[in-house]
């Protein structure tokens, strides 16, 4: 009976790995296969005592192979492992890493989220010979060993919503939060609260998170992965993957093809080569802390040993996020910092911190994300031109430091006294006033000025120019000049005329006149027509997109944008006024790369809005067009989601006005961090705003969406945008939000 | 009185339609490989979102619009001659040959013998209780309606108020609402027929379900 379990097991261990080479020729797997055939064969004749003697060899065998098969993996190969079902799931790291757990909010599929796990867990450590239950929250996605209902740890934007529930009541408990990322990507509906919408919440909440965060990643699928991701250490599998798009995503891009056709699997292989998706590659890469070491060939639920480990590293990195920051550690930070495997519970650490260590911390994590990608850009600029620039930060800084943070404390404190008492004093005279007023006569006519009444009572005339419309833009695209008609889209509904280009380009800025469909115009257009006059003043432009992987085939791709656009990044930074009002602008185009984002674009962004910082002016996000996170990037591209929420959160929070305004497409990463995190998001009429696009839509869920499922509309209807502007009015209404949101200053708190 | 069988018949004897392709405006005609025998698809997708074959291109300030099939069948005549010419709008182009349906025989003859009594605006709908309780009971053949009679209740935010039938007397043969949803304005609420016409276009409709064999 012994003899039998084992050889199933053995059956099992050969499946699980004919699994995860996904049906390539191998010897040693041949070989494998060979023994168990052979004992097989031999088995119905050999003495009991023979057959456990050749089980053992065959066993010896195996873990000899399996060692061997391990060097031989190749990053697809992982994929497979992660998205296999005898993978370790969330619950089984629960049931041996921590002592004790509750879940939260779910059993089972009755959940509103299966595929997202929440649990109140204790690690039980020791203090002298008192017994601490250190509590800690725990927070992942659950794969299941093929429980469907689980949805493959795709979670829907509600269960992120959970999630983001939870990390808030972890900060109000001052407890840890371990996030265990188990995705394959978030689930891309738009139901309120909308996939990209509450990542981009989540991303912008955790960035301010005044509790440690420890991450741990098996398989991080882009922006799902992101939604628990961001944190102050993160820790990786070795066998696990963390990319920006799956192998077969990036696949079907390169190889252009349409929905429903099929990729060879040889390109989908080559895909996760060049992404550089392993740990290995992560962590070269600077964007994780650690590689925790699985067995051979994946680590599954019986490898105790693992957990084992993994309870230890949890705590070691929980100990130093909190030592890093804590006040009083003396010898401690030292000492975690140095520790070997095996004895994280050696030494006893706090895991609460106090207000000012919590500063530090989320300080800390800014600083982290902020120095991450550094190198995956090209600065173009000469030695002193960077230095002049940085110089002329940090007299900004001073500037703004002395200006608005010392001066501007105590001339504040003085106005404020100086109203108070001017308050007191127009009552006081009022009161004393009054028996003088009370003789007057209130129906007495008012006296105007003749002229003035002249000019607002009498009809205007025609030649006085009432009749000449004047348009007035001063840019106008080169789409004008054509000489064709242009068909509306909606004509079929509406009955519009077509129109002649020239007027539909030029004099109606793109618009329809019968439907008020907006037909796509160039980003200058906006750069043109809404500022002041010569009011433009562009910087960092000598921040260059690169290709810091060394993509095949994308460094001509990448020149033949730049030379078509003559800039040298996906996204233009610059100061420019409003009807006076100075502000800072960053604009996201289509023309280069799709608008793609990668680290030179991350890098503009958040360089714009540090100047805006020191230089207390509003910020607008014009997203001219965004077709997400650049893939040919890879990980340098999405990291950019949480380094440039951080960069808006510390603007936002040092009293900066955030606005965001969609034009053409915006789609998937932009949108699910810096750009949706803004509580002021506007798009200009026929827009489409999202997470993912129908074709991605219809592969991951199988639901045909509507035509219009995007649309500015239905984004206002579910709420995620906050209003729709026609392109006409773009100016006028980014005046009118100044004067209302921006407050008495016109543009900052 | 329509004699069901004969309106049957004709159809038989003609189990298509022709669609007649006409230029939606004025422009230069460039046909799409399209020729007589060239069988054709309509829009399709669950929203109708993918385009029907495309049939010809029309240029007019070179702005070029492509003409596609609204309609399945089969392309009969095509207008060769105006390859490359200048037409006018309404000018045919081509003729498409579209076979009727198992559905669409159906609904033609339900269209000619029954009298559709339609929503005058935007509600819900009920029948009134007293025809509730007999539409539950028996189906709604069961119940016999004459013109002034009380039929309906229209029900708009939460707001009620009786409809009175209008049309000719006869039985109510078919119900095109749900009582929980709201019935647009325009769109037929009942079909009704005379009452000793009903077993007769039962019997066609049988009949077409399942001995209607549909031409691709």
């Amino acid at each position: 009976m012994e003899i039998e379990k084992r050889v199933v097991e053995l059956t099992d261990r050969l499946n699980y790995i004919k699994d995860i080479f996904g049906g390539r020729e191998n010897a040693n797997i041949a070989l494998m296969q060979a023994r168990l055939s052979e004992f097989a064969a031999r088995e119905a004749d050999a003495a009991p005592g023979e057959k456990a003697q050749m089980v053992r060899q065959i066993e010896d065998l195996y873990e000899f192979l399996e060692k061997k098969l391990d060097e031989e993996l190749v990053p697809m190969d992982m994929v497979r492992i992660v998205r296999h079902p005898g993978r370790v799931s969330l619950k089984d790291i629960l049931e041996n890493v921590y002592d004790n757990y509750t879940e939260i909010g779910g059993q089972d599929e009755y959940s509103i989220d299966p595929s997202m796990l929440i649990a109140r867990a204790y690690i039980t450590r020791r203090r002298g010979d008192k017994v601490i239950n250190q509590p800690v929250m725990v927070i992942g996605q659950e794969k299941g060993h093929g429980q469907e209902f689980r949805n493959g740890g795709s979670v829907k934007p509600w269960g992120n919503a959970k999630a983001l529930q939870y990390m808030k009541v972890a900060e109000t408990e001052r407890i840890p939060i371990h996030t265990y990322v188990f995705t394959p990507g978030a689930f891309p509906v738009e139901d309120f609260p909308g996939a990209a919408q509450q990542i981009a919440r989540n991303l912008y909440e955790m960035a301010g998170l005044r509790v440690p965060i420890v991450s741990v990643i098996s398989e991080g699928g882009s922006g799902g992965a992101e939604a628990i991701g961001l944190s102050d250490m993160r820790l990786m599998f070795s066998r696990g993957y963390y990319s920006v798009i799956s192998p077969e995503g990036a696949a079907a891009i390169e190889a252009g093809i349409r929905q429903g056709q099929r990729v060879v699997p040889e390109l989908i292989a080559e895909c996760a080569r060049r992404l550089n998706i392993t740990a290995a590659d992560n962590l070269r890469m600077g964007y994780i802390d650690k590689v925790l070491e699985e067995p051979p060939l994946g680590a599954r639920p019986h490898h105790y040993d693992f957990f084992k480990n993994l309870r230890q590293e949890v705590i070691r990195a929980t100990d130093q996020v909190v030592l890093g920051s804590a006040g009083f550690k003396l010898f401690r930070a030292l000492v975690a910092s140095r520790r070997k495997d095996g004895d994280a519970e050696s030494m006893f650490v706090r895991w609460t911190l106090d207000d000012a260590a919590a500063d530090r911390l989320v300080w800390r994590r800014y600083c982290k994300y902020r120095r991450m990608g550094e190198t995956a850009y090209r600065d173009g600029r000469p030695s002193g031109a960077r230095f002049v620039s940085r110089a002329q930060s940090l007299l900004w800084s001073g500037y703004s430091f002395i200006r608005y943070d010392f001066l501007g404390k105590y001339t504040k404190n003085l106005a404020k006294t100086a109203g108070d008492l001017e308050a007191e004093l127009r009552l006081v005279v009022d009161r004393l006033t009054a028996p003088l007023r009370r003789g007057r006569d209130k129906n007495a006519p008012v006296t105007c000025d003749p002229e003035k009444s002249r000019m607002l009572t009498e009809l205007s005339q025609p030649e006085q120019g009432a009749c000449l419309e004047d348009f007035g833009w001063r840019y106008v695209s080169p789409k004008a000049a054509e000489d064709r008609a242009v068909s509306c889209p909606e004509a079929k509904t509406y009955g519009c005329p077509d129109l002649w280009a020239p007027d539909l380009y030029g004099d109606f800025a793109g618009v329809c006149v019968n439907c008020g469909h907006h037909f796509p115009m160039e980003y200058q257009w906006v750069m043109g027509n809404v500022f002041d006059p010569e009011s433009v003043v562009e910087f960092d432009g000598d921040i260059e997109a690169g290709n810091p992987l060394n993509y095949p085939g994308f460094e001509e791709k990448l020149e033949a944008a730049k030379k078509k656009t003559g800039r040298k990044s996906g996204c233009v930074t610059f100061e420019a006024k409003i009807e006076g009002v100075k502000i800072a602008c960053a604009v996201l185009y289509s023309a280069f790369r799709g608008g793609s984002v990668g680290a030179a674009e991350g890098e503009k962004f958040i360089r714009a809005l540090a100047m805006a910082r020191r230089r207390h002016f509003p910020f607008l996000a014009y997203v001219h067009g965004t077709a997400g996170i650049r893939i040919q990037e890879s990980l340098n591209g999405l990291i950019q989601m949480p380094r440039v929420t951080m960069a808006v959160r510390r603007y936002i929070e040092a009293g900066g006005l955030y606005l965001v305004l969609y034009d053409t497409n915006s789609y998937a990463g932009p949108v699910a961090s810096f750009l949706g995190c803004s509580p002021y998001q506007f798009a200009v009429r026929s827009a489409n705003i999202g997470f993912a696009g129908p074709g991605v839509i219809k592969e991951t869920t199988g639901i045909d969406i509507p035509p219009d499922y995007h649309r500015a509309h239905n984004a206002l209807a579910r709420g995620h945008i906050q209003g729709i502007w026609d392109r006409r009015e773009i100016r006028k209404n980014l005046k009118q939000v100044l004067l209302t949101i921006g407050g008495r200053n016109l543009y900052y708190r | 009185m329509i004699d069901v069988k004969a309106l049957l018949e004709t159809i038989k004897a003609a189990p298509y339609e022709e669609i007649v392709v006409t230029a939606p405006h004025t422009g230069v005609v460039t046909f799409a490989g399209v020729e007589s025998g060239t069988r054709v698809v309509g829009a399709s997708g669950v929203y109708d979102e993918k385009p029907g074959t495309l049939l010809a291109r029309l240029n007019r300030e070179n702005n070029e619009k492509s003409l596609f099939s609204e309609v399945k069948g089969v392309v009969g005549k095509v207008h060769r001659e105006l390859e490359g010419k200048f037409v006018e709008a309404g000018q045919p182009l081509m003729v498409i040959r579209h076979f009727l349906s198992k559905d669409e025989v159906i609904a033609a003859i339900l269209q000619k013998v029954l009298y559709l009594f339609c929503a005058p605006e935007r509600a819900k709908y009920y029948f009134i209780p007293s025809v509730d309780k007999k539409v539950k009971a028996s189906g709604p053949r069961s119940v016999t309606v004459k013109p002034g009679m009380e039929l309906f209740i229209v029900s708009r935010m939460k707001r009620e108020r009786p409809l009175v039938y209008e049309g000719p007397e006869g039985i109510i043969y078919a119900v095109y609402f749900q009582h929980d949803q709201n019935v647009d304005q325009g769109a037929p609420l009942v079909g009704v027929c005379p009452g000793s016409q009903t077993d007769l276009i039962q019997d066609v409709v049988n009949r077409v379900r399942t001995d209607w064999e549909e031409a691709e």
